[in-house]
């Protein structure tokens, strides 16, 4: 018996164990199923009627662009195959590509793109400034269209080919057509993928499959642009998995191959993982802290400018991001490593000191109003970085009120023009991706409109405006990167915010996932292999 | 008995009206926009305010109450707000993973813990019972959270067992639906074992005392037979009562549980709708929550004339 009975036991024990890994055993998943985890959650499905970045990387997956831009930066063609500009850079034609075709096999033509444009146009930022250069848009062909300008502007492939939200996608006229205000119901598409409607299930996944008939241009991939190579027959979108450390566990298990966003308290896990690579994008995001500028003490640009005085980006890095490799200090308002980087203006918070933040407040008169800032509890990206700016306006000898409340509640208060009383606030801190906030035009803290200006902070300021304006119209490069010096020097000088510097968001695949393109512009699924 | 089960339901109708009106002014009550949240982050004001005006939030409170009203009269609990799907359509969705770990984690529960008490209150005093009460203080303190990330590192990752997360329908196959689910549902049914537990084991002793059980023993009944056949069946009432809240509580309290593990149910589905303020959403969850109460409240209520026939209504 005494023999026995251990033998039962360990029969029981590795008949147990076979049962649940032979069910273990992962064998409905084909191999070129790429199972991806995002970044977020995936609820509109129209990339046009909202700026959420789920879904403008639903819309890369299911949509082509008329151009792209790469890793360098720069707008390359992508529809497009030809395009000229006049003389008086007013008149700008474009060819599309031969052989562009919806997923319903009908062809792209002019009349889409323009009916896409016009659209999209009375949502974007950018749009919404790009059609107000121009007198129209037609199409001068089956597979062409035209866009005829009042003046020369300085950002008309720019804004085509912008990389992040709103992105220009293309659409069936028919889609297009649709009210902006109103979400589209009809997800047809021309890009690499075609989405599985029926197989969509919010909160649950998003099914997407390989476009058989894409025509992928010849160039290389590099960001948005160049060829859009599918290697997998299905991408399935994990939108159920949200706990981070469960998040580690499947990737580690092999039960997903990518995960878009490794927070930082795991990254040093997947890093020793040697069945995971780690992709880190070429550019970043900027955390910035913004200004009330409609309500005391911040209607004041010397408290202001105090604050960025008193500020250091280094503290604010450690502390929200932890992991040296992951950030960097970054004295522009436009992000490091793009073309209108600079450090002109800086010097407020470069060569800033306690000292110096203590005296500027002393002689702007500040008389002991309490600040508010909203801090996120639930945003684990930048809900240190309230604490750090409370601490640095505390040590200056300013009062601080703290108060947390969720990002959704964040995100509806900051819209509210109202005294602190009434549901106000002073300061919210927040990150953005370098896309957005790349230029004099698209940076939506640098508008300076007052209670016009479209984004949270309100800051008024002529100067900035007109300086944005130019450069609106400007067309030379070198003319341009001065103006943007100039519009970032202003913007300094009026404090419209603080920059805190940058960090990158890693992302983690399986060692067998091949050709992922991590450039930090958006998140793409073409030219990715599983081997 | 068919007056009582009418005069129950109707009983549902008031109670249901005063949880519809206390979540809709509780919601607007609530700090938070979805306008703003469905309108992304770069978005402008005028954006937001757009979008308030199509999702009706600009109409006074009153008309959007008697709106709402309006369609839960007709059955209809509204479309979200956020992923533009009836209500209905999403709870039909997300029922089977929530109502499938809920039923595996009361049998889990009842196989275990019911006759873990038994035993402990037959053996009372003794080191099986003192280890039991043990376990319960762990089975009511530990959080379970904890618990799932200690069986997944042990089950799943290191014993490779089971998966991580994930949850496959029924229609899938009976094996992969099982394999999924089992790690849930351990991990919930520890709190549910514990209190089943203490609930036979106190229920039991209890019973143990009576005139009816010495009788039995005198008479020469098996000890096995004492047990269940006397002692468990006339304690049966309260281990119902608890067994029923516990189902209740269940369908409700799986968000954690479906966090960790990824689980597409109604409890993930409750915290992403609070989260954007899906207001028709949560609307929705909480009342379809409330009815699933008060008729597993009314199944208990109606067990109790099979298990004591001495209860009449």
């Amino acid at each position: 018996m005494t023999v026995k009975r251990p033998l039962a036991r360990l029969a029981v024990a590795a008949a147990f164990a076979a049962t649940f890994a032979t069910l273990g055993v992962p064998a409905a998943q084909a191999e070129t199923t790429l199972i991806v985890v995002p970044h977020s959650n995936l609820a509109i499905l129209d990339p046009i009627w909202t700026t959420a970045y789920m879904s403008r990387n639903h819309g890369y997956m299911i949509y082509d662009t008329l151009f792209g831009t790469d890793e360098n930066n720069k707008i390359q063609p992508q529809m497009v195959d030809k395009w000229t500009v006049s003389k008086d850079q007013k008149v700008y034609d474009f060819t599309l590509r031969s052989g562009l075709a919806f997923h319903d096999g009908a062809p792209v033509t002019g009349e889409d793109v323009v009916a896409s444009l016009e659209r999209w146009g009375k949502r974007d930022a950018l749009g919404v400034a790009l059609m107000t250069f121009v007198d129209k848009i037609e199409a001068t062909g089956p597979n062409a269209f035209r866009i005829t300008l009042k003046e020369p502007c300085g950002f008309v492939l720019e804004a085509l080919g912008k990389p992040s939200s709103n992105v220009p996608f293309i659409m069936p006229k028919r889609v297009a057509e649709t009210d902006p205000k109103t979400q589209i119901t009809d997800y047809t598409g021309s890009g690499p993928y075609i989405f599985v409607k029926d197989e969509f299930k919010p909160g649950d996944k998003a099914v997407y499959v390989k476009n058989t008939k894409y025509v992928p241009r010849k160039e290389k991939p590099s960001g948005t642009a160049g060829g859009k190579n599918v290697y997998v027959d299905k991408v399935v979108w994990n939108l159920a998995l949200r706990d981070y450390q469960a998040q580690i566990n499947a990737l580690q298990k092999g039960e997903i191959d990518i995960l878009e966003s490794v927070p930082f308290q795991h990254y040093a896990t997947v890093v020793k993982d040697k069945n995971l690579q780690v992709r880190k994008p070429k550019i970043g995001l900027q955390y910035m802290c913004r200004f009330n500028h409609l309500l005391k003490p911040f209607d004041n640009v010397k408290v202001r400018r105090a604050v960025l005085a008193s500020f250091r980006q280094e503290p604010f890095l450690k502390a929200q991001v932890g992991v040296k490799e992951l950030y960097h200090t970054c004295p522009s308002m436009f992000t490091c490593g793009t073309p209108y980087a600079s450090t002109a203006g800086s010097d407020i918070m470069t060569k800033g000191s306690m000292k110096k933040a203590r005296q500027l407040l002393k002689e702007s008169g500040y008389d002991g109003t309490t600040v508010v800032i909203m801090k996120p509890t639930d945003l684990a990206s930048i809900d240190k970085l309230p604490e750090v700016a409370a601490q640095f306006m505390r040590q200056m000898g300013m009062k601080v009120d703290l108060q947390a409340m969720d990002w959704q509640t964040l995100v509806s208060r900051r819209a509210k023009k109202d005294p602190v009383d009434k549901g106000g606030w002073n300061m919210f801190c927040t990150a953005w991706t370098a896309p957005d906030i790349w230029n004099p035009i698209n940076n939506a803290a640098l508008q300076a409109r007052g209670t016009k200006s479209p984004w949270f902070g309100w800051p008024d300021d002529p100067k900035l405006e007109a300086l944005r304006g130019e450069f609106a119209k400007a067309t030379d490069p070198a003319k341009k990167k001065k103006l943007a010096e100039q519009v970032q020097a202003e913007a300094f000088a009026i404090a419209t915010h603080a920059p805190l510097g940058e960090y990158t968001q890693p992302a983690a695949a399986r060692k067998n996932v091949h050709g992922w393109i991590t450039s930090g512009l958006a998140h793409t699924y073409w030219n990715i292999s599983k081997k | 008995m068919y007056q009582f089960i009418a005069r129950r339901l109707l009983s549902t109708i008031p109670v249901l009206v005063i949880v519809a009106v206390l979540v809709f002014l509780l919601l607007r009550l609530t700090p938070g926009d979805p306008a703003a949240i469905l309108a992304g982050d770069a978005a402008s004001t005028q954006q937001i305010e757009e979008i308030r005006e199509t999702l009706g939030l600009d109409r006074p409170l009153p008309v959007q109450f008697a709106i709402w009203v309006g369609q839960l009269l007709q059955g209809d609990l509204g479309e979200s707000y956020y992923y533009k799907v009836r209500v209905t359509e999403l709870i039909a969705q997300r029922l089977e993973p929530t109502m499938s770990l809920a039923a595996l984690t009361i049998v889990i529960a009842i196989l275990v813990a019911v006759p873990l008490g038994v035993v402990a209150a037959w053996r009372f005093g003794g080191w099986f019972d003192r280890f039991l009460m043990g376990f319960s203080v762990f089975g009511f303190s530990v959080p379970v959270f904890v618990l799932g990330y200690l069986l997944v590192w042990l089950a799943s990752l290191k014993l490779g067992w089971f998966p991580v997360q994930g949850y496959k329908p029924i229609a899938n196959g009976f094996g992969p639906f099982l394999h999924h689910l089992v790690l849930p549902a351990i991990t919930l049914s520890v709190i549910y074992i514990a209190l089943l537990a203490r609930v036979t084991r106190a229920s039991v002793l209890e019973a143990l005392g009576e005139d009816y059980i010495r009788t039995a023993r005198a008479k020469g009944l098996a000890e096995s037979r004492v047990l269940i056949s006397h002692a468990l069946a006339n304690a049966a009432v309260p281990i119902v009562t608890i067994i029923g809240i516990g189902i209740a509580l269940l369908i409700g309290g799986v968000v954690v549980t479906e966090s960790v593990y990824a689980i597409p149910g109604l409890g993930r589905l409750t915290v992403d709708a609070v989260l954007s303020r899906d207001f028709p959403t949560i609307q929705g969850v909480i009342l379809f929550f409330s009815f699933i109460y008060v008729v597993v409240n009314l199944l208990v209520d109606l067990s109790y004339v099979f298990l004591d026939p001495r209860i009449r209504y």
